[in-house]
């Protein structure tokens, strides 16, 4: 089923309605932490963007698998559009984690296994970027790419079990922590609400970007075919 | 609230990189569809 251009302007309303939402009920819903205080509001889209930038990364590791295995332009779109997309939910995480941490550490930031590995991250997700600008022929950067896509994705699980295998300055998870762990039922409320929220704009987000790749290729292929005719009609040599 | 100052500019940031990046995407978008078209009518005019 085709959705129309009308259901996704549509779509892009309702999750700026959820997120508006969402940021109302950070505010004024979710109850004060004892420990830390009002700063600890900044968990809610902190931590729910942080999964979502490590689900895009893991859609990405799968896609250039994907290509891989049946050479599909099309994976190939996917595996950048929702590395791109992570990369920019990833910048949120590193710039929301920061703010918080000063109230709470007296510092910005410190090269814990956590940090270190999550700035890794972020590193590795820009050069996959900046790789695919290096070759301009399709196929070889698509094959590149994957490689490196599937290279890059291997700090993220590193990263994301950092704060259970190591002793580091990030607390712990609050999420599936095990025993004696865990959210208050408002606080998990909010904290849901708003990843859902972000899930939304994730997928709009990477359908556009899709839309992008999958547009730039139509062009291209256009512009190839009018190259060949016009060197076909003044009698040039082609090879395919 | 304390601190709130900070949650405050946590959370615009956080929109401001999402609408930056989200209207970069539709710009670039915008710019290939208007190209094909062209390319299209061009090619529709060449027979």
């Amino acid at each position: 089923m085709k959705l129309g251009k009308t259901a996704w302007n549509l779509a892009w309303w309702a999750v700026a309605i959820a997120l508006a939402v969402a940021g109302y009920t950070i505010f004024f819903v979710a109850p004060r932490e004892l420990t830390m205080g009002s700063i600890q509001r900044i968990f809610y889209f902190h931590a729910s963007t942080g999964i979502s930038a490590y689900l895009c990364f893991f859609l990405s590791f799968l896609a250039s698998i994907g290509y891989l295995a049946s050479r599909q332009p099309r994976w190939d779109w996917m595996a950048v559009s929702t590395a791109e997309v992570g990369l920019a939910f990833d910048t949120v995480v590193l710039i929301t984690g920061p703010i918080w941490a000063k109230p709470v550490w007296g510092t910005w930031w410190v090269w814990d296994a956590r940090l270190t590995l999550a700035f890794i991250v972020e590193l590795l997700y820009i050069a996959y970027l900046l790789l695919r600008r290096l070759s301009t022929e399709i196929d070889r950067r698509a094959l590149i790419s994957a490689v490196f896509g599937i290279f890059a994705f291997l700090d993220v699980p590193l990263a994301y079990f950092s704060v259970r295998w190591w002793r580091t300055e990030h607390p712990g998870p609050v999420i599936a922590g095990g025993p004696n762990n865990g959210l208050d039922p408002r606080m998990w409320h909010v904290f849901a609400f708003t990843w859902l929220a972000l899930l939304a704009l994730m997928i709009l987000m990477i359908r556009d970007r899709y839309r992008l790749e999958a547009m730039r290729q139509k062009v291209n292929d256009w512009k190839a075919e009018e190259e060949l005719g016009l060197d076909v009609a003044e009698g040039k040599e082609v090879t395919q | 609230m304390r601190n709130f100052w900070s949650i405050l500019g946590a959370y615009l940031a956080a929109w401001a990189i999402f609408f930056v990046y989200s209207a970069t995407v539709g710009r670039r978008l915008t710019r290939l569809e208007e190209e094909f078209r062209r390319l299209k009518d061009r090619a529709g005019r060449q027979g």
